[in-house]
């Protein structure tokens, strides 16, 4: 009798934790988005900031954002391909193969302020670039690493075998029949997992703060020679982005409407990573439909 | 076969070195991506380098004491007679962990449970996207809300500023509940379905059957979910920094403003000059984080060796 | 002729020469010798010798895990993708040793082809299956590959069925056509030998009879060594049986012998059913 009674407590208690959970999602998101949603307008996501007076926008921020994460994935999705293959195709068990999964779980578990602060170090001092978009990007590329060859190699894995046994016994290479049969069947997954590491990528601000930097000068947004200073696709500027924006004015703000900015910038900053899960979901299955399907 | 290949002998055909241009593009291959993933080795043993120099400078060039640095409460580098006492902050990094920890370890192995025996049809299909979307949410929107919210809430309850280290406890709790909960998700459903029905068979409950037959054989796991989890909050910067309160003395009570490691570092690196004493000891601290998180891997390793399932 | 070889594991360079002495001589198109296969610790195929006759049929049959589809997977070193498999010994194709670690494997399976069990079709239209390895071999000509194509299907017996709708997925065919799609995509590589790995146990009746006709058909011109588990199709099709036992070639006879008088006692238990 008494373990029933246990019983029937524990079942509530669970219950009420699943609950919490929920609750706790459901508040995190409502609060964000009720607040912040008012203040979404044209003229709020694309008018500069300001430093000292209200009424600023994040225009620069949202564009230096998209551009550090683009710049990012430029060089996180050829080294993570690299990284995958090799550890899915190519790694024979021993010495070297262990060494390279420690370190994966090594860059994976690191803090991203230490990350930054190696970028600090690398790309910043010794390179002599100051803080630069270029700095950022890359310091979030040894962020994205160890993610993105997870997420390649997995990919890669969960290929059936009898797909890679059918090229190779046709008497093509090993490396045609990574090109040309398994990547095309592990990209869905691929995909899917890159857009997901691009939320990661495009809310971190800690690996941010002392390479891309606090601020972001002047930019004209009609000139696109990315070797002016004025221009925004100009790599060696420093760059604020967005995440990194609502931690500066929530710490070290002047201006009066810092709630009304830092609500904005939040709401916007949860829908882009709302969108970029949804994004990888979407086209995880249209994908996926698409090659299955028959054509 | 072609005639031409036809008459050759199969000697001239099949072996290697009657072919090597097709295997050399074949090597090439495999160099190109030996390449990447021995950049991974690169920046981790750079990483290790870099910050393992920068952070023993301020001991080695700039004559400050390790043992003042690992001992003394006192942190006030730029007083006339500068004190270097990271104690505080490290005493406060392990606080915020363990105590966030506390609060995440049964929410989370709670709501794995829940997902995997209590209702595991569509207690499932609601918590997953819940604890996926939870993972996604960027730090500095948990450290704005705790900010924004939290803290005014602590200030009107319980008193005091509300920037405490109850403030930063609870806004890393919720921070590092999906990674607890999607661990300890795995490590109940990789048990093996023979446990359970052998439970039951004997007469237990529910409730029995999870606490005395599927907790424990899930435990090295459930351990590495937790231990994951308090890598994660030892390393956090932003979210906590918003709201822990940052001062340089240790906390008396929970209620009490503190500071971690990371939020020293996030205040002041940017304050202070590159290659001076203020500056290198902030490397110093960053050394530590590095030295845990090598700490944190070697505990989930000896967690992993001892999994059952 | 004799059948089976004394297990003889000293040298592999001196050889015995019971073969030549059969009556009705076709050449080698193997020639199997002192062959082991190891996974890690497990012997899988325990020196095994005999010879595969050209533009035969050669049925290797015998219970699961016997060493069959073992032997069968060395002939073309698909073994190699299995980490820990080992081999030693000799299979002579022509002047070379399969098993020798000089052996371009890439070239090798272009002329020892082989289809598996489960038909494995990439997830290409019917077309571009066929194709995909003959632009991996420089073969860019339209004209030269529809030709390819056509000669293929049309061997593989699917041509009639497929020819309006080749550049359709693949995975629209029945299983028994995807087989057939997976032998002609082979056959496009004009190789020597075909090796079939029980490439007909998957499918339902009506296609596993178009694919025994389609191997009677495809002996004219092609030396075949086929892996089965269905006694009657290895009755039916093949021109020699080979039966294994726990990795040991326990007896290599003309088909009509094996099945009606055979020498050994474990041979005959297997085929009355007696066990496997």
């Amino acid at each position: 009798m008494n373990s029933k009674v246990a019983d029937r407590i524990a079942t509530t208690i669970f219950y009420l934790i699943a609950a919490t959970i929920v609750t706790v999602l459901v508040g995190l998101l409502g609060y964000i988005l009720f607040h912040g949603f008012s203040k979404l307008n044209i003229d709020f996501l694309t008018s500069p900031s300001s430093s000292f007076r209200a009424g600023g926008g994040i225009g620069n921020q949202l564009f230096n954002s998209f551009y550090i994460l683009f710049l990012t994935m430029v060089f996180t999705v050829p080294l993570g391909l690299g990284g995958g293959i090799y550890m899915a195709e190519y790694a024979r068990p021993g010495r070297l193969t262990n060494a390279i999964r420690t370190c994966i779980e090594v860059l994976a578990s690191l803090p991203s302020i230490v990350i930054g602060m190696f970028g600090l170090l690398m790309f910043v001092n010794l390179t002599g670039w100051g803080y630069s978009i270029l700095g950022g990007a890359l310091a979030l590329t040894v962020f994205n690493l160890p993610v993105m060859v997870r997420v390649c190699e997995d990919a890669l894995r969960t290929v059936a075998r009898d797909q890679k046994e059918a090229s190779l016994a046709l008497g093509i290479t090993h490396w045609h029949t990574i090109k040309t049969v398994l990547l095309p069947a592990a990209f869905p997954s691929i995909l899917t997992g890159a857009i997901l590491a691009s939320g990661r990528v495009f809310g971190e601000a800690a690996a941010l703060l002392f390479t891309a930097g606090l601020t972001t000068p002047t930019l004209d947004f009609s000139n696109w020679n990315p070797f002016d200073s004025t221009s925004p696709l100009n790599i060696f500027r420093p760059a604020e982005t967005l995440a990194v924006h609502i931690w500066a004015v929530n710490t070290q703000g002047l201006i009066p409407d810092v709630r009304e900015v830092a609500d904005g910038s939040s709401a916007v900053l949860i829908i882009s990573v709302l969108l970029f899960n949804l994004l990888a979901r979407w086209i995880g299955s249209v994908v996926h439909k698409k090659i299955t399907a028959s054509k | 076969m072609d005639n031409k290949t036809m008459t050759m002998a199969a000697s001239q055909r099949l072996l290697k070195k009657s072919n090597k241009s097709a295997l050399q593009k074949e090597k090439r291959g495999k160099y190109l991506v030996l390449a990447s993933a021995l950049l991974i080795i690169t920046a981790t043993i750079a990483i290790t380098i870099f910050l393992g120099t920068k952070g023993l400078q301020a001991f080695i060039s700039n004559g400050v004491s390790l043992y003042e640095f690992l001992t003394s409460t006192k942190w006030n580098p730029t007083a006339e007679n500068p004190l270097y006492g990271a104690v505080p902050f490290i005493l406060g990094s392990f606080a915020v962990t363990i105590l966030s920890a506390l609060i995440a370890a049964p929410l989370g192995i709670g709501g794995a449970i829940f997902m995997t025996e209590i209702a595991p049809s569509w207690g499932k299909k609601i918590l997953q996207p819940v604890i996926e979307l939870l993972v996604g949410i960027p730090s500095v929107v948990y450290g704005f809300i705790g900010l924004s919210v939290l803290v005014p809430f602590l200030r009107d309850t319980v008193g005091g500023q509300g920037f405490s280290l109850l403030a930063g406890m609870i806004v890393l709790s919720i921070m590092i509940l999906p990674t607890v909960t999607s661990i300890a998700t795995d490590a109940m459903s990789s048990l093996p379905k023979g446990l359970r029905e052998s439970s039951y068979a004997i007469g237990a409950t529910r409730w029995q059957t999870i606490w005395r037959v599927l907790v424990p054989a899930a435990m090295p796991t459930l351990l590495t979910a937790i231990v994951l989890g308090m890598a994660r909050a030892f390393g956090e910067a932003l979210a906590v920094q918003m709201v822990i309160g940052n001062v340089r003395s240790l906390p008396s009570a929970i209620t009490d403003p503190s500071a971690t490691l990371t939020t020293i570092i996030t205040l002041n690196m940017g304050h202070t000059t590159f290659g001076s004493v203020e500056n290198n000891v902030l490397w110093s601290l960053a050394l530590i984080l590095l030295v845990m998180s090598f700490i944190f891997i070697l505990l989930i390793r000896y967690l992993s060796s001892r999994r059952q399932f | 002729m004799k059948t089976v070889m004394e297990p003889k594991r000293t040298n592999t360079t001196t050889e015995q020469q019971p073969r030549s002495e059969k009556t009705e001589t076709k050449p080698a198109a193997l020639d199997v010798k002192h062959l082991n296969i190891y996974y890690g610790e497990n012997h899988a195929v325990k020196d095994v010798s005999f010879s595969i006759e050209k533009n035969a049929v050669t049925a290797l049959i015998g219970p699961s895990g016997c060493g069959k589809s073992t032997f069968l997977r060395s002939i073309n070193r698909m073994n190699d993708l299995i980490p820990g498999a080992k081999s030693t010994g000799e299979i002579q194709y022509d002047d070379v040793n399969l098993i020798g670690d000089d052996i371009n494997v890439v070239a090798l399976r272009k002329e020892i082809g082989m289809v598996f069990q489960k038909p494995n079709p990439f997830p290409k239209s019917i077309y571009n299956n066929i194709v995909h390895a003959l632009k991996f071999n420089g073969i860019r000509s339209r004209k030269k590959l529809d030709g390819i194509v056509e000669e293929s299907l049309r061997k593989a017996a699917l041509w009639d069925e497929v020819k309006d709708r080749l550049h359709e997925s693949a995975l629209s065919l029945s299983g028994g056509q995807q087989q057939r799609l997976c032998i002609a995509r082979t056959l496009a590589m004009k190789p020597n030998i075909l090796l079939l790995d029980e490439p007909a146990s998957a499918l339902d009746p009506i296609s596993n009879a178009k694919i025994e006709d389609l191997i009677m058909e495809l002996k004219k011109e092609y030396t075949i060594v086929i892996v089965t588990h269905n006694m009657h199709q290895a009755s039916r099709i093949s021109d020699k049986t080979a039966f294994f036992l726990n990795g040991v070639l326990v007896e290599y006879d003309k088909t009509d012998r094996i099945f009606t008088n055979p020498s050994k006692k474990d041979t005959e238990d297997y085929i009355t059913g007696r066990f496997g």
